[in-house]
Order: C-alpha cells, then sequence, then structure tokens
C-alpha cells in the first residue's frame, strides 16, 4: 500500500462519513428504508489489507458513525460483520496470491463480481444493523423488511458511486 | 503451541471478527438505554417472578410484627386525637394581606351553643373579652363561607350573630364582576342552607352557579367565598334584583370558627362617626 493509496482512502473516508452523516441521516422513504452509503469505503479498501487493520478501520469507522448517530456499538458491530464477510467472500471466491488489482472496485473486477460482493457484504451488515436497532424478533417482519428495502436503497448509491468514480479513472 | 499459532493465525479473520463483535454488542448494550432495558428487563422478570413467589411465604412470616407496628402507629394516632380533641384551641393565625400589612388576625373559637331553626339565631363561643374579641368583629367558617358578627362579649364568652339572623347584612360581591349586594337571611326562607343577596342592580347578568364572595368591608376579609348562585329569578317587585344562595358552610355542624380581628376597624369606624353601620 503506498502513500497515494492511503491519501485516497484517508479523502474518501472522510467524504462518504460527512455525505452519510450530514446528508443521508436526514433521507428515509416513510421511515423504512435508509441508505448507509459510508459501507463503500470498507468495501473498496485495498486488497492487500490485513486483516487487524481492516477490523480497526472498520471499528473506527463504526464507533465515528454511532457518535453521531447516538447508537453507540450498534454501527460498530455492523461494520465488524460486514468486514468478515468481505475477509470470508474474497477468500472464497479470488485466489488471494493471483489478485493483480489494487482494490475491489466495480472498474477493476467488473460488475458481476462487484455487484455480488456488495450485495453480500450490504446484506449482512444491514442485517446486524437493524436488528441490533430493534433488539428484538417480535417484529420480525418489519425488520426484516426494513432491512431488505434499506440494501436495494444502499446498493443503488454504492452502484451509481462506483459507476460515477469508474468512468472518471478508466477515461 | 506452535501449532494452535498456526491454527490461529489461518483462521485470523474468524478470531478477530470475534473479538471486535464481541466489543461491539457489549458497547450497544452498555450504552444504549432501549438496549440495556430490553436485556436486563427480560432477565429482571425471571428474577421478578422468583421473588414474587418468595415474598407470599414472606408476608405470612411477618404478619406478628406487621400488626405489632400497626397496633403501636394506631395508639399514636388515638393519643394524638385525643390531644387534638381535649385542647382549647388558642391559637392564634394570621393572615397575609398584602397591601395592609398583616391587616386580619384570625382567632380560633370553639362553638358550644348553636341554633339554626330560629328565625333569628343565635351562636355562643367560647373566646371573649380576655381574648382580644370586640363587639361587631367578623366571624368566618374554617373552611369556606361567613358566619356572622360578635354580638356581645363577656370575659371569657361572646355571642354571635349569625347570618341566620334576620338583623344580619353582609357586604357581598359576585365573584365574575364585583357587583355589590348584601346577603341576607330570612323573610319567608328560614333554610339554613339558604340565604338571599339583594340590592343587586338588575342589569348585571347572573348565572346560577356563580360565586359570591365577600366584599372587604364590614370587617370581612375581601374574597372569602360564601355561596354559589341557585336560582336568579326570586321576585320581589322592586328594581333589584334578589339572589338565592346555597351557602357553602353548614350552621348546623359547625364546631369551629374564625374571629377576624381587622387591625384598621378602629381607624375605619373613626372615619365615618355618624354614619350608622348597617352593613
Amino acid at each position: 500500500m503506498n502513500s497515494r493509496a492511503i491519501l485516497i482512502n484517508i479523502f474518501r473516508w472522510i467524504a462518504l462519513l460527512f455525505i452519510q452523516i450530514f446528508l443521508l441521516r436526514n433521507m428515509a422513504f416513510y421511515n423504512l428504508s435508509t441508505p448507509f452509503i459510508y459501507v463503500l469505503f470498507i468495501l473498496v479498501l485495498p486488497f492487500h489489507i490485513p486483516n487487524l487493520l481492516l477490523y480497526v478501520i472498520a471499528f473506527i469507522t463504526g464507533l465515528t458513525l454511532d457518535t453521531f448517530y447516538d447508537t453507540l456499538g450498534v454501527h460498530t458491530s455492523a461494520c465488524i460483520a460486514l468486514a468478515f464477510v468481505r475477509i470470508l467472500f474474497i477468500s472464497v471466491s479470488l485466489n488471494r496470491e493471483a489478485i493483480d488489482e489494487p482494490e475491489p472496485s466495480l472498474g477493476n473486477m467488473g460488475f458481476r463480481w462487484f455487484s455480488l460482493y456488495a450485495v453480500l457484504c450490504i446484506f449482512v451488515h444491514h442485517v446486524v444493523l437493524f436488528f441490533l436497532e430493534a433488539f428484538k424478533f417480535t417484529s420480525l417482519t418489519y425488520t426484516l423488511g426494513r432491512t431488505l428495502l434499506s440494501v436495494v436503497f444502499t446498493l443503488f448509491t454504492v452502484l451509481l458511486v462506483e459507476f460515477i468514480f469508474h468512468n472518471r479513472k478508466s477515461a | 503451541m506452535r501449532n494452535l499459532w498456526i491454527f490461529l493465525s489461518r483462521y485470523n479473520a474468524f478470531f478477530f471478527f470475534i473479538i471486535f463483535f464481541t466489543v461491539g454488542i457489549i458497547l450497544t448494550i452498555r450504552n444504549n438505554m432501549y438496549q440495556r432495558s430490553v436485556t436486563f428487563g427480560s432477565t429482571n422478570e425471571l428474577v421478578g417472578t422468583a421473588y414474587k413467589r418468595l415474598n407470599v411465604i414472606k408476608r405470612y412470616l411477618n404478619l406478628v410484627q406487621v400488626n405489632d407496628s400497626l397496633a403501636a402507629e394506631n395508639a399514636a394516632l388515638k393519643t394524638q386525637l385525643l390531644a387534638i380533641n381535649g385542647i382549647d384551641s388558642t391559637q392564634v393565625t394570621k393572615v397575609k394581606d398584602t397591601t395592609n400589612h398583616q391587616q386580619y388576625t384570625l382567632i380560633a373559637a370553639k362553638v358550644f351553643k348553636n341554633s339554626v331553626t330560629l328565625t333569628n339565631n343565635m351562636m355562643t363561643i367560647n373566646k371573649g373579652g380576655k381574648d382580644g374579641i370586640v363587639k361587631d368583629m367578623a366571624v368566618i367558617s374554617p373552611i369556606k363561607g361567613v358566619v356572622g358578627f360578635v354580638e356581645s362579649v363577656s370575659e371569657n364568652f361572646a355571642t354571635v350573630r349569625p347570618l341566620l339572623n334576620q338583623k344580619t347584612f353582609i357586604s357581598v360581591v359576585l365573584k365574575k364582576d364585583n357587583a355589590f349586594g348584601s346577603l341576607v337571611w330570612g323573610d319567608d326562607n328560614f333554610d339554613y342552607r339558604k340565604a338571599y343577596v339583594k340590592e343587586i342592580p338588575n342589569h348585571y347578568k347572573v348565572k346560577i352557579g356563580d360565586t359570591i364572595i365577600t366584599s372587604g368591608s364590614g370587617g370581612f376579609p375581601r374574597g372569602i367565598e360564601v355561596g354559589r348562585v341557585s336560582n336568579t329569578s326570586v321576585s320581589t317587585g322592586d328594581s333589584f334584583m334578589t339572589l338565592e344562595v346555597t351557602l357553602f358552610n353548614n350552621f348546623s355542624t359547625l364546631h369551629f370558627v374564625y374571629v377576624v380581628k381587622d387591625k384598621f376597624a378602629e381607624e375605619v369606624k373613626s372615619l365615618q362617626p355618624e354614619v350608622k353601620n348597617e352593613q
């Protein structure tokens, strides 16, 4: 990981969290579907990042989100789960030694791989997030509905952002 | 040991996940009010049920102590009650008046002779000149309502001419618009629960249920609630309204009264020496 990648990731972290906290926090469709665009930051961290560092970054990201959302621990746990799924998926779907791309972005990995990766990671993140928030299984269908709708919304925004930046990079 | 280390490093993602996720969950439960209440609430339900079961047995075992303490409390209350009944209450209660600093002083007195069935009733109280009572002082009821005026005073006793006497006039006003009138009793009405307010001009609109209060002249402090208007259409034939008022106080069960000592009564009286004060 060179210094350029670190700078880009720091800039991405700040930009995505800024958008999440100051714009998307006030946005929801019928109080059911809320986009969590900041997961994109953890999704596109470089491939060769050590696992411990990945967890620490995910932990700090979740903690920052929780501070602003006043839900200490909820986003943190969700981000940790997201990091775990990310490691699992990458190790299952790709040969780690043969990876020559720097980071798992849409432009590098292609639409099919990236969308599957994003769907799985976002789904796990949202399941943990919404069930920890509700903290009970009695309103299971409501929580599950919220989760699925939010997954769709988040996925949409993530793909949108990726498409925009992918085009600019390749041009 | 080496194998364990290899095992741990191979599956480090999973172990890191367990560690970090546990920290996250602990943070969630410890710092979020809602999650905490759910967690400890469900555990508490078990504990609470157990305690409830136990408590039934405990209650039976404790019955003796509870009985004893209740009996002791009863005895203490009864002693207090006897002390109150036996007391010849001479406590002087004070009413604060903001315009004239402490204009009125109340002297508590016990009624020991009373009547409500005559046309000119009289009342005797157990306070007299020795306690500072003089003629024409106003007398009021403990909670609500007026009683009358001090008629004559001896050293230890005084007679009160209550409202239930045809010679008694008390100056009152309607609480909502300050229309003056005088409260009287008698004139075909010998019900001790009712009285008449006379001399209210016809143009005032009075509704049933309006409150009558004392006007502040004639020895009574202003604002003592006298009664509620119960009938507005008492025909008398003159140009003033007569209202039937249901009194707040019950004269037949009157046991304690307050004699109102007005600091400025002498002063006011000296200003109008020629006019005979009727009210």
